[in-house]
């Protein structure tokens, strides 16, 4: 496995790291445009059982382990798909295999929060906020990274779909959050009534509480719209033949699709999916887990599809603030564990690979005997995408990603 | 450094709290309003001012000395769901839910109806008494306490078991005894099966229930117990459960199955539990009620929602210490809280962002409209973020300005307040929040043309915030 220590360069001081940093800098500038490299985050609230997303159905002890929710080996009825001779990936999943061809479709397994909580919530708080074991922490790493990426910012930048703020995008720099479905790209009678508007604008103008946020919203609305009705969307739903998209993630993945090709300003976006928690009846190749994974299969595949040429400067990572017990319940579902799998897909990651330090799943290597110990830390793999990828600066790192491990990191982007 | 960027603003915000002043008159009154109430009602601010904020908290505090208006009555009356027992609605949602998959229109039809009207009856008694009730108190109390102990009416038989949860677990309890709350949400069909504890036995443990029991619904999190206390509690809790048949036929809502329990002794907060049966689980609801990380944990909460996000230490302290005095009376932690001068200091008088349930409860009663269409209030807050009943999460919807407040959000209210506006006389909705509206947002109403001024007030910032 290769690897790499770009840690270890922040450790060797300000000498070396003042012009790794004035180098990123200056290769961001002299790009055409600073927003052309995308990041999309997917969080996967529940804790999906990453056991059964990518399989490892080589290993004997895993269809020990889970009697009746183990997915069958490769080949066999219900089976999982071969990866790599070892692994196998869920069969709801499907979609993601041309991808996983292409080598754009990685796995870090065992990986996670080094945290031990198993509460959903404050797993999750700690995978937003960045900072493990800190409640304090004020905002969420994609905020402090909107706010450090080279180029100027307008507050649609970073976007969120879904009905609240989510913690991973709140904080001092502006971001827009969209409802899910179509009226989250629909005027309001803000924008269809301008006397009313200019009214509400005038009663925000100077508010200390309300008005940036006001500001932001209006602002960003009009680009939302702007974005959304663009022409190209039209001919892109002709492409697709006009097919109306099944309810829910795909339907907002083709949103967001149309969003980041019609507004370059545009860069960072997060969806956060639910339903993970998967106590009892999880179900093997079909139930209740492979109902979940098979429309973010379709809503991801159609995502890099109408991402089109955009795809190859994109990065997507699926995440989820914990994994699940490697043995099955008493009814046929999984407690609360602790490693998972990261996917990362996009053009510039080098995949058909999964990642990671595997120990295996004999009891003595598994953590407290019931579930995956995390051997990457979650943070290592989003700061080699923000570094790589983002180009952001090295000075930068360690603001939005404090405490960062020493450790080295899974590398699994190409070089650009 | 970066990291601490924020604190300058944090303590800004906590400046005020050093030299600020108690609310008096129209203010105190518009205040325990927004926080005991769901805001005013036209006049409201002017009663309350006359008779006293203190009598006001009194009276509230002692919700059954309030009378219900004949017409309110009358009308939660009307709802099958609401006074039919829990057995009965589960009965008809089975029935309905068991006809085959390739059914016909008429099939579909029925089931569409049925599901409906459950859904819709919950929906249009909470929305109705919250709008309508004048026992405002008890109201806030059931929004606070069913997010607390919440259950997703999204899973499964749970839609059929939320007015019950509410009704019979949630409401007679919410200024009792927090133990007896406990308890009878522990017991209760809806909560059984939405944290799976009743599927869970000797030989197949499922710890969901046992884990939220001590996180989310009394000691809170990263309170020193570990992964061995949760899955121990767990053990204890085995057997608890209910029988579906005998919930439709005979409305037996809980039953300890002896078969299903772990009989082993366990070791559970550092105590060796002997095996006891029923008891054991009775014991752990005692202990984790009277535990000391319970009473500060909800005295937190109870102190983020009445009074800021970040509520002041001393007064969370002083809630705690009530709480183990009294045992986990919440009646008397209550009265500790709105007794408080941090409570009715000036300073925290509008510091809460709305919820989308308050925002929308509360412009109902400012525009003096009353609750009129209850499918119409709630696919607004499905918009808003906030469906009734649908909370997937256990831990229930956040009240925090963290969690509503964005650019998205803001301009959805606003455009909510707008299609309000035009339906409320803006000297109904002027009469109602009188005070509570800034100088500058009159200003700006009154220069404004005459049918635009009720949306104004509906979506000024001083609205958005209680």
């Amino acid at each position: 496995m290769q690897r790499r220590d770009f840690l270890n360069a922040l450790a060797a001081g300000a000498g070396l790291v003042a012009p790794l940093g004035r180098e990123a800098w200056a290769a961001s500038l002299a790009a055409p445009a600073p927003h052309s490299r995308k990041l999309i985050v997917i969080m996967l609230r529940g804790a999906v059982d990453g056991l059964n997303v990518v399989a490892p159905v080589g290993d004997a002890e895993y269809a020990q382990l889970r009697p009746t929710i183990a997915l069958a080996r490769p080949g066999q009825e219900g089976g999982a798909i071969d990866l790599d001779g070892y692994f196998g990936l869920h069969p709801a999943l499907a979609p993601l295999l041309p991808l996983w061809e292409q080598k754009k479709l990685a796995f870090i397994h065992a990986s996670g929060s080094p945290d031990g909580t198993r509460s959903h919530f404050d797993a999750q708080d700690y995978m937003e906020s960045a900072t493990p074991g800190v409640k304090s922490t004020p905002d969420g790493w994609m905020n402090r990274l909107v706010g450090a990426l080279p180029g100027d910012s307008r507050p649609t930048r970073a976007l969120s779909i879904g009905p609240t703020m989510p913690r991973i995008l709140s904080g001092r720099a502006a971001a827009v959050n969209v409802a899910n479905g179509a009226a989250g790209t629909k005027g309001t009678v803000l924008d269809n009534r301008p006397a009313l508007g200019a009214a509400f604008d005038e009663l925000y103008a100077d508010n200390k509480r309300f008005g940036k946020v006001y500001m932001d919203g209006r602002e960003a609305r009009k680009e939302v719209m702007a974005a959304a009705a663009n022409p190209m969307a039209a001919e892109m739903m002709a492409a697709n033949g006009g097919a109306p998209l099944p309810n829910g993630f795909p339907d907002d993945a083709a949103r967001l699709a149309t969003l980041l090709r019609n507004d370059p300003n545009m860069q960072l976006a997060f969806v956060a999916l639910g339903g993970w928690d998967t106590h009892a009846s999880q179900g093997a190749a079909t139930g209740q887990l492979a109902n979940r994974l098979s429309p973010l299969a379709q809503g991801l595949a159609v995502l890099a599809q109408r991402l089109g040429p955009m795809f190859d400067d994109t990065t997507i990572v699926v995440m989820s603030e914990f994994g699940r017990t490697a043995r099955e319940n008493g009814n046929r579902g999984t407690d609360h564990g602790h490693g998972n799998a990261m996917w990362v897909l996009g053009g510039g990651v080098a995949g058909g690979r999964v990642l990671g330090e595997w120990r295996g799943l004999e009891e003595k290597a598994l953590n407290e005997g019931r579930d995956l110990p995390v051997t990457t830390d979650f943070r290592t793999v989003l700061a080699h995408i923000a570094e790589r990828h983002l180009r952001l600066p090295d000075n930068e790192l360690v603001r939005i990603f404090p405490q960062l491990p020493r450790s080295a990191a899974v590398d699994f982007l190409r070089r650009a | 450094m970066r990291p601490f960027r924020c604190l300058p603003l944090l303590l800004l915000a906590c400046l005020p709290l050093l030299h600020a002043a108690p609310l008096t008159g129209e203010q105190a009154a518009a205040h325990v309003l927004n926080r005991l109430a769901f805001g005013p009602r036209p006049g409201d601010i002017q009663r309350v001012a006359e008779m006293g904020v203190q009598r006001y908290v009194d009276e509230q505090l002692q919700p059954a000395s309030i009378p219900l208006p004949e017409e309110l009555s009358r009308r939660l009356h009307a709802l099958q769901t609401l006074q039919e027992p829990a057995g009965a609605t589960l009965g008809r949602f089975l029935e309905v839910r068991a006809m085959r998959r390739d059914e016909d229109e008429a099939f579909k039809a029925k089931r569409r109806e049925v599901f409906g009207q459950i859904a819709n009856e919950a929906a249009e008694a909470r929305l109705l008494r919250a709008v309508e009730s004048p026992r405002q108190l008890e109201e806030v109390l059931v929004d606070f306490w069913f997010n607390h102990f919440n259950v997703f009416s999204g899973k499964g038989e749970v839609r059929a078991l939320a007015t019950s949860f509410e009704r019979d677990a949630i409401r007679p309890y919410v200024l009792g005894s927090f133990r007896d709350l406990l308890g009878a949400t522990a017991k209760h069909p809806a909560m059984l099966f939405y944290l799976d504890n009743w599927i869970s036995k000797a030989n197949g443990l499922n710890e969901n229930y046992a884990r939220e029991l001590m996180e989310l619904h009394t000691m809170g999190v990263d309170q020193g117990y570990t992964q061995k206390d949760v899955t121990e509690l767990a053990r204890m809790l085995t057997g608890w459960t209910y029988r579906p048949r005998k919930l439709v036929g005979d409305n037996e809502t809980f039953f300890f199955d002896p078969k299903r329990h772990d009989k082993e002794s366990k070791q559970w907060l550092g105590w060796t539990i002997h095996a006891k049966g029923q008891t054991e689980g009775e014991h752990a609801l005692d202990v984790l009620a009277l535990h000391p990380a319970t009473a500060r944990h909800i005295s937190h909460k109870l102190a983020q929602y009445f009074v800021a996000d970040v509520p002041p230490p001393a007064l969370v302290d002083r809630m705690a210490r009530t709480w183990l005095e009294s045992r986990g009376d919440i009646r008397t932690v209550l009265r500790t809280l709105f007794s408080s001068a941090e409570f009715m200091d000036s300073s925290v008088a509008g510091a809460k962002f709305k919820t989308p349930y308050q925002y929308v409860v509360s412009a109902a009663r400012a525009s003096g409209t009353g609750m009129t269409d209850a499918k119409r209030m709630q696919g607004v807050l499905a918009r808003l973020g906030m469906p009734l009943y649908g909370c997937q999460t256990p831990d229930g919807y956040k009240n925090t300005q963290d969690a509503w407040l964005n650019p998205d959000a803001l301009a959805m209210r606003i455009g909510l307040a707008a299609s309000l506006g035009q339906n409320a006389s803006v000297e109904t909705v002027q009469a109602a929040l009188g005070p509570s509206i800034a100088l500058r947002t009159q200003e700006v109403a009154a220069a404004s043309p005459e049918r635009l001024r009720s949306a104004l007030l509906l979506g000024s910032p001083d609205f958005m915030q209680r």
